[in-house]
């Protein structure tokens, strides 16, 4: 219902801007550039988020707000704590303190498996295909609340028949448009490394996740798939998803994002739009060191 | 030099009481190590909870029989979730090192003078296995000839050209029993494996933070794998008891746990079959090695100045050490392997 629904708003609006992004710029239109600006309707709200190891304080975000299907972009120099950050929303890591709620539900507290059944889903900065599984296997251990993946149930192939060729139905749709059709019986580790990104994206989505956190997408991929993976997560919005992701390749934050948080020593310094933040003297500073043009003079 | 005599042992050897017990344990180990990547270490403790849970039930307790039986299994869940617990959070080498202690500790723990009452001690336990062996069909007194089997006395003997098999009828006995387990467990590992719940074993295999980040609770699924496969070691436990009517703490040293692990290696890890193929190999090739040295020596075809006697046993394990190389060298994945797994890029 809501696919014929959008496709209906697609085709009212003459112009080409799909309905997706057009939603989004529209909520951020009118947000100020400030670090922790509360959202229109934020999907994830985040407050007083600290990691430290020993003494090194590696995220400390006192406010972050992701507002619900857009493409945020987190961005900062090495070791700002972005992965981090990552890690701790996503359960993979345990802050020191700080809460957050994901789509009207505490996360902090939940370990990482929960959260991603709550519908939250990450990919990984190194791709973590599971190389000596199929392509079709990678996929179909995607799909959440699996009958078979009981111990007992699992014995039982009659109760989990039907629900294994569904969610092989929907592994084909979704490796057809990520162009792995033809792959889908070799193992995941005889894949490039940018078909393995595909994989990743592709395995994510056998979730139905509400939330996609990539990691890094970019890194490690030719640039004739850059553009085809750009183009996947922009249909991530346009499927209603919220994309949170880290990158460092500014052309693409400026290609895709709708709006850019940015990180430094640990810190949020600040937020906006792409355009704001490339002019913004911190975020300068930031990337290049506070005293770069002091050492010039 | 009598080849046919080698021969025939180490067929017998090959399907017996022994390599039945290893293929039983090598199965439960399959299912961790193989499928789930689990480094269990400390197969052997399994086994001989098995085994002493039997024996102290029956023996020290005096429980019935079946009894005995649920103890060792209770013992196994006990030990795995004691181990899992505290390493199945944590990275892989961990388990490793917690269950090769483990093992140790529990060997120790069974030979220690102090508690010699309860276990034997160094000497073990025995009088537990009468009710068992009052279950055998197989009659000891009987004797008869059918084409190339002949029965004489409760023995069996089966007479082909190249080699003539015998067992007791306790031996037969026992094998009834193991190769009926073996097979139970053979379909029991072949339904799980191809289920969902075996697709999330083999991904966490792979990369369980992977698995995890696709919602599926890892700890739980790598804690029924131990549970598992500490469950079929045990079972194999009982069947050494058993098959030996008597249980001895130095037989659950670590070597037991390596051998698992090179029968596995052997058959092919993560193969169905792989470990019962591997066990019969081993087997057969141990039995083989020696059987033949000895004959070697005791027909003079080998000159007692390059090899004696006693010299035989050492050189077996390092023959058996040395095909081991070789297998890795030219057929890493094993017998039932597959290659193209091991030539894939692993990023």
């Amino acid at each position: 219902m809501s696919d014929s629904e959008e496709a209906v708003t697609a085709e009212e609006q003459p112009s080409t801007v799909p309905a997706g992004i057009a939603a989004a710029r529209a909520a951020l239109a009118d947000v100020p550039a400030e670090p922790g600006v509360p959202k229109l309707d934020p999907i994830l709200n985040a407050t007083g988020v600290r990691r430290a190891f020993g003494g090194l304080v590696a995220v400390d975000v006192a406010h972050l707000e992701v507002q619900r299907g857009a493409i945020t972009a987190l961005i900062g120099p090495n070791g700002a704590g972005k992965t981090t950050f990552f890690n701790l929303l996503t359960g993979f890591d345990r802050p020191n303190r700080g809460e957050w709620v994901f789509d009207g539900r505490r996360a902090d507290r939940m370990r990482s498996y929960q959260v991603a059944r709550a519908g939250m889903v990450r990919t990984f900065q190194l791709t973590k295909a599971l190389t000596r599984m199929t392509v079709m296997d990678n996929m179909l251990i995607g799909a959440a609340d699996q009958v078979g993946e009981g111990f007992w149930a699992g014995l039982v192939h009659p109760l989990w028949k039907r629900q294994e060729a569904a969610n092989r139905e929907k592994a084909l749709v979704l490796l057809e448009r990520f162009k792995l059709i033809d792959k889908r019986d070799d193992y995941a580790g005889e894949l490039s490394g940018g078909q393995r990104k595909l994989l990743e994206m592709a395995r994510a989505l056998m979730l139905n996740p509400r939330m996609v956190m990539l990691d890094e997408p970019m890194a490690g991929v030719n640039p004739a798939l850059k553009q085809s993976l750009l183009e996947h997560i922009k249909d991530l919005r346009e499927e209603g998803m919220t994309v949170l992701f880290v990158e460092h390749d500014m052309d693409m934050v400026h290609e895709i994002a709708d709006w850019v948080a940015v990180m430094a020593a640990g810190e949020l310094i600040t937020e906006g739009t792409p355009d704001q933040i490339s002019a913004d003297r911190r975020v300068i500073d930031a990337y290049l060191g506070a005293h770069h043009d002091a050492a010039e003079r | 030099m009598d080849w046919h005599f080698v021969f025939s042992q180490a067929l017998t050897q090959a399907i017996g009481p022994t390599m039945l017990v290893y293929a039983l344990a090598a199965i439960g180990l399959n299912l961790q190590f193989g499928y789930t990547g689990l480094l269990n270490f400390g197969q052997a403790a399994f086994a001989a909870m098995g085994a002493y849970g039997l024996a102290i039930g029956v023996v020290v307790l005096d429980l019935p029989f079946w009894w005995g039986i649920g103890l060792g299994l209770a013992s196994a869940v006990v030990l795995a979730l004691l181990l899992g617990i505290p390493t199945l959070r944590l990275r892989a080498d961990y388990l490793a090192i917690v269950t090769i202690a483990a093992a140790e500790i529990v060997r120790r723990t069974a030979r220690a003078t102090g508690l010699s009452e309860y276990t034997g001690g160094s000497d073990g336990m025995r009088g537990f296995s009468e009710p068992f062996f009052a279950m055998n069909p197989y009659p000891s007194e009987a004797t008869w000839t059918f084409l190339f089997a002949s029965m004489d006395g409760g023995r069996l003997k089966l007479d082909f050209l190249l080699f003539d098999l015998q067992y007791s009828n306790r031996d037969l006995w026992v094998m009834t029993v193991g190769w009926v387990l073996v097979a139970f467990f053979l379909v029991l590992l072949g339904l799980l494996v191809r289920s969902p719940w075996g697709r999330v074993l083999k991904g966490i295999r792979e990369d369980e933070e992977a698995v995890r980040s696709l919602g599926k609770n890892v700890f739980a699924y790598k804690m029924q794998a131990l549970v598992i496969g500490g469950l079929i070691g045990a079972v194999a436990g009982f069947l050494f008891a058993l098959s030996r009517a008597n249980v001895q703490p130095d037989t659950f040293i670590t070597d037991f746990t390596f051998y698992l692990y090179v029968i596995i290696i052997l058959g092919g890890a993560a193969r169905l079959f792989g470990p019962v193929l591997g066990a019969a190999l081993f087997w057969f090739l141990y039995s083989f090695l020696s059987q033949g040295l000895n004959q070697g020596i005791r027909s003079g075809a080998i000159p007692e100045d390059w090899l004696s006697a006693t010299q035989v046993g050492p050189l077996v394990f390092f023959l058996v050490g040395l095909s081991m190389v070789l297998l890795l060298i030219y057929r890493p994945q094993g017998i039932l392997g597959d290659r193209r797994e091991l030539t894939l890029d692993v990023r």
